[in-house]
C-alpha cells in the first residue's frame, strides 16, 4: 500500500474534479457523497500507509517515491515522502478532515453553492497533503500557495459580501509578504546547498555547510520562518487571521485551526537540524512564539464575536507551538499540533452549532444561557473547553505541559510567558462558556424560538472530536510517568532525535512541580474565568472602565491594522496615486501626443496620394534621381 | 567575342522542370476558355492541380540541391534559395487559386484566363529568384508583370478596376524603363550580365567613368525593384492599385509580387561586388534610409485609412521596410530573417484578405467587406472569422506566439548584432504605430456595437480552408519556428 501513497493527495483532487467541473449539476446527496468518499479513501489509505510504516524496523520509517518528472533540469520530481512526521500529519489531515467534511453536509445543506463549497474544500484536502507528503521545498510550496488559494477562495467563499470578499483578499495578500520571504529562502537554499532542493539533501548538506558559513544558515532559517510567519499568522503577520472567520465555520475548523495554518509549524519542524544549526534563528522563532501566544490570549479575552475569541485564541496556540520549537522541542510542537487540531476543530465545529442554531448570530453578547436549549452542543464544546484549558489529564494538559517543561529547560523565561499563556486561556475560554451557555439568555426573542440542536452529521463529527480531545493526550503520557518515551515521541523519534540532541541543555527540570504549576494554572484561570463572567458579571465592566487605556487596546486588537495602515498602507496608496497621476499625464500625455502627431502627419502625407498617375510619376523620377545622385554625386 | 558562331550551352532540362511544368499548366488553364462553359467551374481546381507537379519537382530538386546547380550556362540557379522562393509563390499561388474561385464566382468573373494569368505570374516570380543573370531577372520582372496588370483590369466592367489597371500599367512601364537601363549601364560598366561574375569587370577603383557607371545602373536597376516592393518614394502607386484590383489579385501581389521583388534584391545585392565591394557602405546606407521612410511613411498613412484593404495596402509598405532593415543588416541571420518573415507575411496577409472576401460575402458584394467599421459586431456574428482575422491581426503587429513576432524577431536582432541599432528603434518604433491600426480591427470587431445586422452568411469550403490553413500557419510558425528557420538559413551565403 505504501506504494500508492501518491494516491492520497490524488483522490481527494479527484473529488474536486468531479465537484468542480459537473457539480453543479449533481443533487447534492451526489456532491457529498463524492467529496467525502473521496476523503474517507484518502484516509484509509492513510491508515494503511501508516500501519506499512509502522511495520518497518524504527530508523528505516522513511519512504520517498517520485511518481514523475516535473522540472528536468532541475533534477525535481512528483517526489512524495513519509516518515513518521508526514505519516502523524496525513492522519490528522484526512482524518480530521473526514469530520469536517461530513460535518459540513449538514451545516451547508441549505447554501446554494453547496457543489463550490465542496470542490474547494477537496482542492484544500489535496493541496494540504501535497504540502506535507512533498519531498522538495518547491513542492511543499505547491501545496503551501495551494492551500493559500483554498483559504481565499474559502474566505470569500460568500463573495457577494464585501466583508467576505475583503476578508479573503487580505488573507491572501498577508500571506504573500509572507511567501515571498519563503520563496527567498528557498533560493538561498538553491544556491548554498549546491543546487538541490530535496529537503533529505540539504538537511544531509547542511552541518557541513553551517561550519562553513553559519550566518547563511540563519539567513535561510529566518527567511523560511518569515513564510511561516504569514501561513501560521504569527507576530507581525498575524493580522488576516481573525478576518479569516468570515468564511463557513467548518472552513475556520479545518483550514484555520487545524491543518492550514499548522503549516508553518510543520515546516519548520520539517527542517529541525537545520534550524537547530542556527540558534539564532531558532531563538528568534521562541520569542516570536512566545509573544504571539501572550498577545493574541490577551485580545481574545476582550473579543465578543464567538469566532473572533477562538480565532485569536488558534494564534495564541500555533504561538505556543512555536515556543516549543524555538526551545528545540519538536516533537512536543507536532504533539501540541496534534491535540489542538482535535481540540480547535471541536470548538469552531461547536461554536458552528451554536450559530447554526441561532441562525446566523455571532456576537456572545447576543448568546446566554444556551445550555438549556443546546444541552449535546453544551457537552461536546465542554470537552474541547476542557482540552483547551489544559485540565489535568485531557489532550490539552499532556501537550502543553510537554511543551511548558521543555521551555523551562531551555529558557525559563520562555516557560513564564508559557504559564501566563495557559492561564490566559483557561480564563478567556471559560469567558467564552460563561458568556454563550451560562447566565441568563441575551437571545433577542425573534431568534429565541427556533433554537434547534444541530443535526445528525454534525453531532458526528462533533462526539469524535470531543473523546478525542479528551483522550487524545494518552498517545503522549509524559516519559516521567511511563518511564520511558510515550507513544507519541517515540513515533516521532527517527525524525527529531537528532535535531533535540543538539538542543539538550544537560538540565533536569522539576518536572512534577511544573506540571502541578501548569494544572493549577488552568483551574486558576478556569475559577478566574467563572468568578467575572459567571458570578460576578458586573466584575468586568468595572475593571474595563479602570485599566480604560489598557482595554482600549486590547479591545482594539493592539492596533496593529491601524499600525499597518499608517506604516505601510497610507504610503504604498500615496505612492499608487502619484504613479497613477504620472501615467496618466506624462505617460498618457505623450503617447497621445504622439499618437496626434502620427495622425496629424498621417493626413498631411495623405495629400501627395493624389490619385493622378502624373504626379506619381513625377514623385518617382525625383525619388530615382535622389537614388542616383546619392550613389554617384 | 563575337565571332558569328551562336553556341548554344548545354541544357539540364531536369532543372528547368518547375517553369516548364508551370507554363505548361498555365497553357492548359487558359485553353480550357475554349471549352464548353461547363468547364468554367473546374478551373479553379485545375490550376490547383496544375501547381502540383512544379511543388513536387522543386521538392525533388532540394535534395539535390546541396551546392549551386545551374543551367542555360549559369544563367538559371537552382539553389536552395530558388528552391525556397518557389515554394513560397506556389504556396501564394495556391492559397490565391482557393480564395479566388468563390470570390470570382460572387463578381461573376468565372473566366479561365484568370487563372492561367496568375499561374504565369507564379512562373515569372520563380524566374526571378532562379536568375543569375540580369537579362533572366528582366525576363521574369516581364512575365510577372503583364499578366497583373490585366489581373488588376479583370474586373473590366468596373471603372475603378480600369483605373487601377492603367494606373499600374503606366508606372510599370515608366519603372521598367528604369530598370533596363540600369541594367544596360551594369553591363556597360562590367561588360556582363552575370552578376556573380561583375566583380571581375569592375575594373578600376573609385572615381573612375566606369565606377561611376556601375553605381548609376545599379540605382536605376534598384529603383524598379524598389518600385516594386513599393519603397518610399516608389510607392505611391500601390495604394490606388491594390484597392482598385479584385481583392484576391490584391493578396497575391502583397505577398507574391513583394516576395518576388526581393528575391531579385537579394539576388543582386549578395553579387560578391556588391556584398563586399568598393561602394557596399554607400548602397547599405542609402537602402537604410530609405526602409526607415518606408516603414514610417507606410504606417503613417496606414493609421488614418478607413478602408481596410487600403489600411493593409499601406500597411504593406511599412513590412517592406521592416524587410529591407534586414538587407542592409547585410548577415546571414537577417536573410534568413527574409525568407522566414516573407513566409509568415504571405499566410497572414493571404488570410486577412481572405476574411475580407468571407465579409464581401456576407455583406453581399464587392467592397462591403472594406470598410473597417462594418466589422464591428463580427466577434459575436461571425466567431470563427473573427477568431481568425485576429490571429492574422496580432501576427501582422507582430505579437509573440505568431510568426509575424518570430519574424520581425529576426530582422530586428540581425540589424542590432549589425550595429545598426537605430534602425532598429525605428522599426520598433513602427510596429507601435503599426499596433495602433492592426489592433482597431480586432477592437472593432469585438468591443463595438454593430450599426446594423446582416444576415450572417455561411463561408464557402474553399474560403473557409484557405483562411484555417493560412491561420494555422500563421500559428505553426510562431510556436514552432525552429525548423523553417534552420531551413532558411545559409541559403545565400
Amino acid at each position: 500500500m505504501i506504494d500508492l501513497l501518491w494516491l492520497i493527495p490524488v483522490l481527494p483532487l479527484l473529488g474536486f474534479a468531479v465537484n468542480g467541473l459537473i457539480g453543479a449539476r449533481l443533487p447534492r446527496s451526489v456532491v457529498s457523497a463524492v467529496a467525502c468518499g473521496s476523503v474517507a479513501l484518502a484516509f484509509a489509505l492513510s491508515v494503511a500507509c501508516f500501519l506499512d510504516l509502522a511495520a518497518l524496523p524504527e530508523h528505516h520509517r522513511v519512504h520517498a517515491i517520485t511518481v514523475a518528472e516535473w522540472i528536468g533540469p532541475m533534477n525535481l520530481g512528483w517526489s512524495f515522502l513519509l516518515d513518521p512526521l508526514s505519516s502523524v500529519m496525513i492522519l490528522i489531515v484526512t482524518g480530521v478532515g473526514l469530520l469536517i467534511h461530513i460535518y459540513s453536509i449538514g451545516y451547508m445543506w441549505d447554501d446554494d453553492g453547496y457543489w463550490r463549497y465542496f470542490a474547494y474544500l477537496n482542492l484544500f484536502m489535496a493541496m494540504m497533503l501535497t504540502l506535507v507528503l512533498g519531498a522538495s521545498l518547491p513542492l511543499l510550496f505547491v501545496g503551501w500557495e495551494g492551500v493559500g488559494l483554498c483559504s481565499y477562495l474559502l474566505i470569500g467563499y460568500w463573495y457577494t459580501k464585501i466583508d467576505c470578499a475583503d476578508a479573503g483578499r487580505k488573507a491572501f495578500i498577508v500571506n504573500r509578504i509572507g511567501d515571498a520571504s519563503f520563496i527567498l529562502g528557498m533560493l538561498l537554499a538553491w544556491t548554498t546547498f549546491g543546487g538541490t532542493f530535496d529537503i533529505a539533501e540539504i538537511l544531509a548538506r547542511a552541518p557541513e555547510r553551517a561550519a562553513a558559513s553559519p550566518g547563511t544558515m540563519t539567513a535561510i532559517a529566518l527567511l523560511l520562518f518569515g513564510g511561516a510567519c504569514g501561513k501560521s499568522a504569527q507576530i507581525p503577520l498575524f493580522i488576516w487571521l481573525p478576518d479569516a472567520m468570515a468564511g463557513p465555520t467548518p472552513v475556520s475548523a479545518l483550514i484555520h485551526a487545524a491543518t492550514m495554518v499548522t503549516a508553518g509549524v510543520y515546516m519548520v519542524c520539517r527542517m529541525a537540524p537545520l534550524y537547530v544549526l542556527a540558534p539564532g534563528a531558532l531563538e528568534v522563532v521562541g520569542v516570536i512564539g512566545a509573544t504571539t501566544a501572550l498577545a493574541a490570549a490577551a485580545i481574545a479575552m476582550a473579543q465578543d464575536d464567538i469566532k473572533k475569541v477562538l480565532a485569536y485564541s488558534t494564534i495564541s496556540q500555533l504561538g505556543y507551538m512555536f515556543m516549543a520549537a524555538g526551545a528545540g522541542a519538536f516533537g512536543a510542537a507536532i504533539f501540541h499540533l496534534t491535540t489542538h487540531a482535535f481540540f480547535k476543530a471541536l470548538l469552531f465545529l461547536g461554536s458552528g452549532a451554536v450559530i447554526h442554531a441561532l441562525g446566523g448570530e455571532q456576537d456572545m453578547r447576543a448568546m446566554g444561557g444556551l445550555k438549556a436549549r443546546l444541552p449535546r452542543t453544551f457537552w461536546f464544546f465542554a470537552a474541547g473547553w476542557v482540552a483547551i484549558a489544559g485540565v489535568p489529564l485531557t489532550s490539552g494538559f499532556f501537550s502543553k505541559d510537554e511543551i511548558l517543561h521543555r521551555a523551562w529547560l531551555q529558557n525559563p523565561g520562555l516557560w513564564l510567558a508559557g504559564i501566563v499563556g495557559a492561564l490566559m486561556t483557561a480564563t478567556y475560554m471559560t469567558r467564552l462558556m460563561g458568556l454563550t451557555f451560562w447566565g441568563r439568555s441575551r437571545v433577542p426573542a425573534d431568534k429565541a424560538h427556533h433554537i434547534h440542536e444541530a443535526p445528525t452529521s454534525m453531532a458526528v463529527a462533533l462526539g469524535v472530536l470531543a473523546v478525542l480531545s479528551l483522550a487524545g493526550g494518552f498517545m503522549g503520557l509524559p516519559a516521567s510517568w511511563l518511564g520511558h518515551p510515550g507513544l507519541f515521541e517515540h513515533w516521532l523519534a527517527p525524525v527529531f532525535e537528532g535535531p533535540e540532541l543538539v538542543m539538550t541543555t544537560g538540565r533536569v527540570g522539576p518536572e512534577g512541580i511544573l506540571m502541578i504549576l501548569s494544572s493549577l494554572a488552568a483551574i486558576g484561570g478556569i475559577f478566574l474565568g467563572l468568578h467575572l463572567w459567571v458570578r460576578r458579571p458586573d466584575l468586568p465592566g468595572r475593571i474595563a472602565a479602570r485599566m480604560a487605556t489598557l482595554y482600549r487596546f486590547v479591545k482594539g486588537k493592539l492596533f496593529v491594522d491601524e499600525l499597518y495602515e499608517l506604516i505601510a498602507l497610507r504610503p504604498f496608496y500615496a505612492a499608487c496615486r502619484a504613479f497613477a497621476r504620472f501615467d496618466e499625464r506624462a505617460v498618457d500625455g505623450t503617447v497621445n501626443a504622439v499618437g496626434m502627431g502620427m495622425e496629424t502627419s498621417g493626413h498631411v502625407l495623405k495629400l501627395f496620394h493624389s490619385g493622378f498617375v502624373r504626379s506619381y510619376a513625377l514623385f518617382y523620377l525625383v525619388g530615382a534621381a535622389a537614388v542616383v545622385w546619392y550613389l554617384v554625386g | 567575342m563575337m565571332t558569328g558562331t551562336l553556341q548554344i550551352p548545354p541544357i539540364d532540362w531536369a532543372l528547368l522542370g518547375p517553369f516548364i511544368q508551370l507554363t505548361a499548366g498555365a497553357i492548359v488553364v487558359t485553353l480550357m476558355a475554349v471549352g464548353p462553359k461547363a468547364w468554367r467551374r473546374y478551373t479553379g481546381y485545375v490550376a490547383l492541380l496544375a501547381l502540383v507537379p512544379p511543388a513536387v519537382a522543386t521538392l525533388g530538386l532540394w535534395g539535390g540541391a546541396s551546392g549551386a546547380a545551374s543551367t542555360l550556362g549559369g544563367m538559371i540557379v537552382m539553389d536552395r534559395f530558388t528552391l525556397c522562393f518557389h515554394l513560397i509563390f506556389l504556396a501564394t499561388a495556391a492559397l490565391t487559386v482557393l480564395i479566388s474561385m468563390p470570390a470570382l464566382e460572387e463578381m461573376h468573373l468565372e473566366y479561365p484566363e484568370y487563372y492561367g494569368l496568375v499561374l504565369f505570374a507564379a512562373t515569372g516570380m520563380m524566374l526571378m529568384s532562379a536568375s543569375s543573370n540580369m537579362l533572366i531577372l528582366f525576363l521574369g520582372l516581364e512575365i510577372l508583370s503583364l499578366p497583373l496588370y490585366v489581373l488588376v483590369g479583370f474586373a473590366r466592367r468596373q471603372d475603378r478596376a480600369l483605373e487601377s489597371s492603367m494606373k499600374y500599367f503606366l508606372l510599370g512601364a515608366f519603372s521598367t524603363g528604369f530598370t533596363i537601363y540600369g541594367m544596360a549601364l551594369m553591363y556597360g560598366a562590367t561588360g556582363t550580365l552575370e552578376m556573380t561574375r561583375m566583380a571581375a569587370g569592375s575594373g578600376e577603383g573609385a572615381g573612375s567613368w566606369r565606377f561611376t557607371m556601375l553605381m548609376l545602373g545599379f540605382g536605376l536597376a534598384m529603383a524598379g525593384f524598389l518600385f516594386k516592393i513599393a519603397a518610399f518614394p516608389f510607392h505611391y502607386w500601390l495604394p490606388d492599385v491594390y484597392q482598385g484590383a479584385p481583392t484576391p489579385v490584391t493578396a497575391f501581389m502583397i505577398a507574391g509580387t513583394k516576395a518576388a521583388a526581393f528575391s531579385a534584391i537579394l539576388r543582386i545585392v549578395t553579387a560578391p561586388l556588391f556584398w563586399d565591394g568598393p561602394f557596399t557602405a554607400d548602397w547599405v546606407r542609402l537602402l537604410s534610409v530609405l526602409s526607415a521612410l518606408t516603414m514610417t511613411a507606410g504606417n503613417v498613412v496606414a493609421l488614418v485609412q478607413h478602408s481596410l484593404k487600403r489600411m493593409l495596402a499601406y500597411s504593406s509598405i511599412a513590412h517592406a521596410g521592416y524587410l529591407l532593415i534586414a538587407v542592409v543588416s547585410r548577415s546571414e541571420e537577417g536573410l534568413a530573417g527574409v525568407v522566414f518573415y516573407l513566409t509568415a507575411y504571405l499566410l497572414m496577409n493571404l488570410g486577412a484578405f481572405a476574411v475580407v472576401l468571407a465579409m464581401d460575402r456576407a455583406r453581399g458584394g464587392e467592397g462591403e467587406g472594406d470598410d473597417i467599421a462594418a466589422y464591428a459586431g463580427m466577434g459575436r456574428r461571425h466567431p470563427a472569422l473573427a477568431a481568425a482575422m485576429s490571429i492574422f491581426m496580432l501576427s501582422l503587429t507582430g505579437v509573440p506566439l505568431t510568426g509575424g513576432f518570430v519574424g520581425k524577431f529576426y530582422i530586428f536582432r540581425a540589424a542590432v548584432d549589425s550595429g545598426m541599432y537605430g534602425l532598429a528603434a525605428v522599426g520598433l518604433l513602427n510596429s507601435v504605430v503599426a499596433a495602433a491600426y492592426y489592433l482597431n480591427v480586432i477592437l472593432t470587431m469585438y468591443m463595438k456595437e454593430p450599426v446594423s445586422q446582416p444576415p450572417r452568411v455561411v463561408t464557402p469550403v474553399a474560403l473557409g480552408l484557405g483562411i484555417a490553413v493560412s491561420a494555422a500557419g500563421v500559428l505553426y510558425l510562431g510556436l514552432f519556428p525552429a525548423r523553417i528557420l534552420e531551413l532558411a538559413r545559409g541559403l545565400l551565403l
